[in-house]
């Protein structure tokens, strides 16, 4: 087993300074999902000098559409997709102060640097592990763009989230040290 | 000609869809343990943990091993000597419709790639039908995840590419799908056949349980061989490095056009959902 670090959101600056990568992390507190539709949404906002409709600042997003809640349930099994389509506005989100994000896969160069200016890191949940992850959220609150469904900007309470530093704000990337470490 | 109701089709699919959702297949929690025991990442043993964890939590409470539940590929093989009244592939559309919504599934599918809106239901299944001999209806729904699909690719080759060609082109799509895929995946090729038809015999491999090689020895042996490759190249579980990317590799084969060579590659995830039903 994996020694684990517990964090709690928001987080500061050291708290992000302190994660590297291959790091496994517990995350209590509140975490924000949201995919490329939403966020498609957020940057149009910032774009027209608009507010948003949550804070950045300190938060994580959680790139996720959740299966439907069965009655008797929380939420539905709820794992990471792919962070890559949400790669092209991230960097305009980090500058306004996200400090996290929850997804699978490798993330762009821009997306990469922007982390390093910033001081953000990026978190690797386990895609296809949703009902597990499920159990780890304790309560559900949409906040914005209802209309999208399970694509909706919703607050997660999250007890214990499992994650892994897959990019720290220092520059590391466990994609590729990983892959590197064990090649034959 | 033996007649089969309409709303036994409805039914079997709906359950089908539920089941293939809830239920991790026992062969691949078979070969998450055996990977478990193989992986020397901490990092990967960790997911490999979570995966299987979170199979055993599905199947216990009857909800989806993965939130994205897939589009709904039918396999349908039709007895000749039979007839479904009213129309079998409506029959299984409604299928589809009853399982997703009764089962608590996630819903999809967009009904125009363009311009379309979420179906609601995730209709239409994608299906796939052979007639064969017999008065037998058996079905086989496969849902697939968009994730691992996106990693699919198909290549004309050229005839002198050879079995080496294709072994080069299974390895590089491995390679570029990196982490996206959420490895450890399952990895379907086809080969031969026409520009259609690979990607189809791609899919159809994805059906078989791990560990089932194909019946000939040559085949067999090339997919043994891409196996180990794709788990030397270190991408590992999430693709946050390890010994385990791949659980298994199947090929299927078909004749093909004397200036052609069409190869194909169908990934899927550790969710690897198929179950059947004869009816
Ligand atoms: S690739 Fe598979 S395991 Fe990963 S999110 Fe998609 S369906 Fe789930």
């Amino acid at each position: 087993m994996p020694e684990f670090i517990k964090i709690k959101t928001p987080l500061s600056d050291e708290d992000v300074q302190s994660l590297k990568i291959g790091d496994s992390v517990l995350i209590t507190g509140k975490i924000y999902t949201a995919r490329d539709a939403a966020h498609k949404r957020l940057i149009d906002l910032i774009e027209k000098g608009e507010s948003l409709p949550l804070d950045l600042k300190g938060q994580i997003i959680y790139y996720v559409g959740p299966a439907p809640t069965k009655p008797g349930y929380v939420i539905g099994p709820a794992g990471p997709t792919t962070s890559g389509r949400c790669d092209p506005y991230t960097p305009v989100l980090l500058s306004l102060g996200l400090k996290g994000m929850i997804g699978k896969g490798v993330r762009s160069k821009e997306v990469r640097e922007a982390m390093k200016k910033h001081k953000a890191v990026y978190f690797a949940a386990t895609g296809g592990a949703a009902a597990l992850i499920s159990k780890n959220i304790k309560a559900v609150k949409i906040i914005a763009y209802e209309d999208l469904g399970p694509e909706a900007i919703r607050e997660l309470e999250v007890e214990n989230f499992p994650v892994i530093v897959a990019n720290d704000a220092h520059g590391d990337d466990l994609y590729e040290e990983g892959a590197k470490k064990y090649r034959k | 000609m033996r007649e089969v109701d309409y709303n036994t089709i409805v039914d079997s699919v709906a359950r089908l869809c539920m089941e293939a959702n809830y239920f991790l297949g026992d062969d691949v929690v078979k070969v998450l343990n055996r990977a478990l025991e193989k992986e020397e990442s901490e990092t990967g043993k960790d997911i490999l943990g979570q995966l299987l964890k979170n199979a055993e939590i599905a199947k216990t409470e009857k909800i989806p091993i993965c939130q994205d539940c897939g589009f709904a590929v039918v396999f349908l093989e039709m007895g000749e000597d039979t007839h479904v009244k009213g129309n079998i592939i409506n029959a299984i559309n409604d299928g589809v419709k009853k399982g997703y919504t009764e089962g608590y599934l996630r819903k999809s599918i967009v009904s125009d790639p363009v311009k379309g809106k979420n179906t609601g239901d995730n209709t239409p299944a994608i299906v796939h039908t052979t007639i064969v001999p017999g008065d037998k209806i058996k079905i086989t729904v496969a849902p697939k995840g968009g994730g691992s699909e996106n990693m699919s690719e198909v290549k004309m080759m050229k005839p002198a590419d050879g079995i080496e060609g294709v072994k080069n082109f299974v390895i590089d799509r491995v390679t570029r799908s990196s982490s996206n895929p959420c490895p450890p995946t399952v990895i379907g090729v086809g080969i031969g056949g026409t520009f259609e038809y690979v990607a189809f015999l791609a899919k159809k491999a994805l059906l078989r349980d791990i560990g089932q090689r194909n019946p000939d020895p040559f085949y067999a042996d090339v997919e043994r061989e891409l196996l180990e490759k794709i788990n030397n190249l270190g991408i590992g579980p999430m693709g946050l490095g390890g010994r385990v990317t791949a659980l298994d590799v199947f090929i299927e084969v078909h004749p093909r056009h004397i200036a052609s060579f069409p190869v194909a590659v169908n990934t899927n995830c550790h969710a690897a959902r198929h179950k059947t039903t004869i009816i």
